[in-house]
């Protein structure tokens, strides 16, 4: 059991409270006191993680487990899956449709942002099935 | 240098109710693609944007910048400046290119 459990459902298509889950635990981390550099990590991980759930599947689930030490974030959703993990790994590598790079995504940076700012990441996704999306964030690493 | 004291020293616009009082202005970054932004925008940076839109708060809050300022007087969609009120995100405009606002924040921060 983690010290502090949140579970948020994230809506699809709606760009307009995307980042709605990922400010709140940024907001619980702060009032926690947790290491600033380590909330900012969690933060812009998870908000990547939110943004894909809306483009590409439709919305989500984010749990988000704290503990003294590290913040475990799992994203699941029932979306379309990805077909080569490889390829979206790669900077630049996007699928998204024009009406979202209208918004400023779309960058391809997506996934090579989440892996940049956590300290583990796992990818287990199933093609016609969904994806899930383990993010550990240790509170005093020293990555970045 | 604080926020406020930078915007009034080149003569930005204050768009949203928080001048950014509490926020320190450490460097700068420009850039209008969004998770280009929060990969390569550090803490307290000042942000160069045309892009005003919701998404863009999200952005700003997340990556802790200290400020949005939005270039080429861009606009600022009229949710995105509610949700900056919320947030307690400073924002301000000026009618220069990022590339001249930026040598100025550069001369103004002594960088």
């Amino acid at each position: 059991m983690s010290m502090l459990q949140l579970r948020y459902s994230v809506p699809g298509d709606d760009f307009t409270r995307a980042g709605e889950a990922s400010g709140d635990v940024k907001h619980k981390l702060k009032k926690l006191g947790y290491n600033p550099t380590a909330i900012r990590r969690v933060a812009i991980a998870m908000y990547e993680g939110e943004i894909n759930m809306v483009i590409h599947a439709g919305g989500g689930e984010a749990v988000v487990d704290v503990d003294p030490d590290k913040v475990v974030i799992v994203l699941t959703d029932h979306g379309p899956g990805i077909a080569d993990v490889s390829k979206a790994m790669q900077e630049g590598w996007s699928t998204a449709p024009d009406n979202v790079r209208s918004l400023g995504f779309g960058a391809g940076m997506g996934l090579p942002n989440m892996k940049k700012y956590s300290d583990e990441m796992t990818i287990d996704s199933v093609v016609g099935e969904g994806t899930t999306l383990r993010m550990v964030v240790y509170a005093q690493s020293t990555k970045l | 240098m604080q926020i406020h004291e930078l915007a009034e020293r080149l003569g930005w616009k204050q768009l949203t109710e928080s001048d950014g009082a509490d926020r320190e202005a450490l460097g700068c970054y420009c850039g209008d693609l969004l998770s280009w932004v929060m990969g390569r925008a550090k803490a307290d940076d000042v942000w160069l944007t045309v892009m005003g839109n919701i998404n863009a708060i999200a952005v700003a809050t997340l990556a802790d910048v200290s400020a949005i300022v939005l270039v080429e007087d861009a606009a600022l969609d009229a949710d995105a400046l509610k949700r900056a009120n919320q947030q307690e995100v400073a924002i301000y405009t000026t009618s220069l290119p990022a590339y001249e606002t930026a040598l100025q924040v550069a001369a103004a921060l002594g960088a």
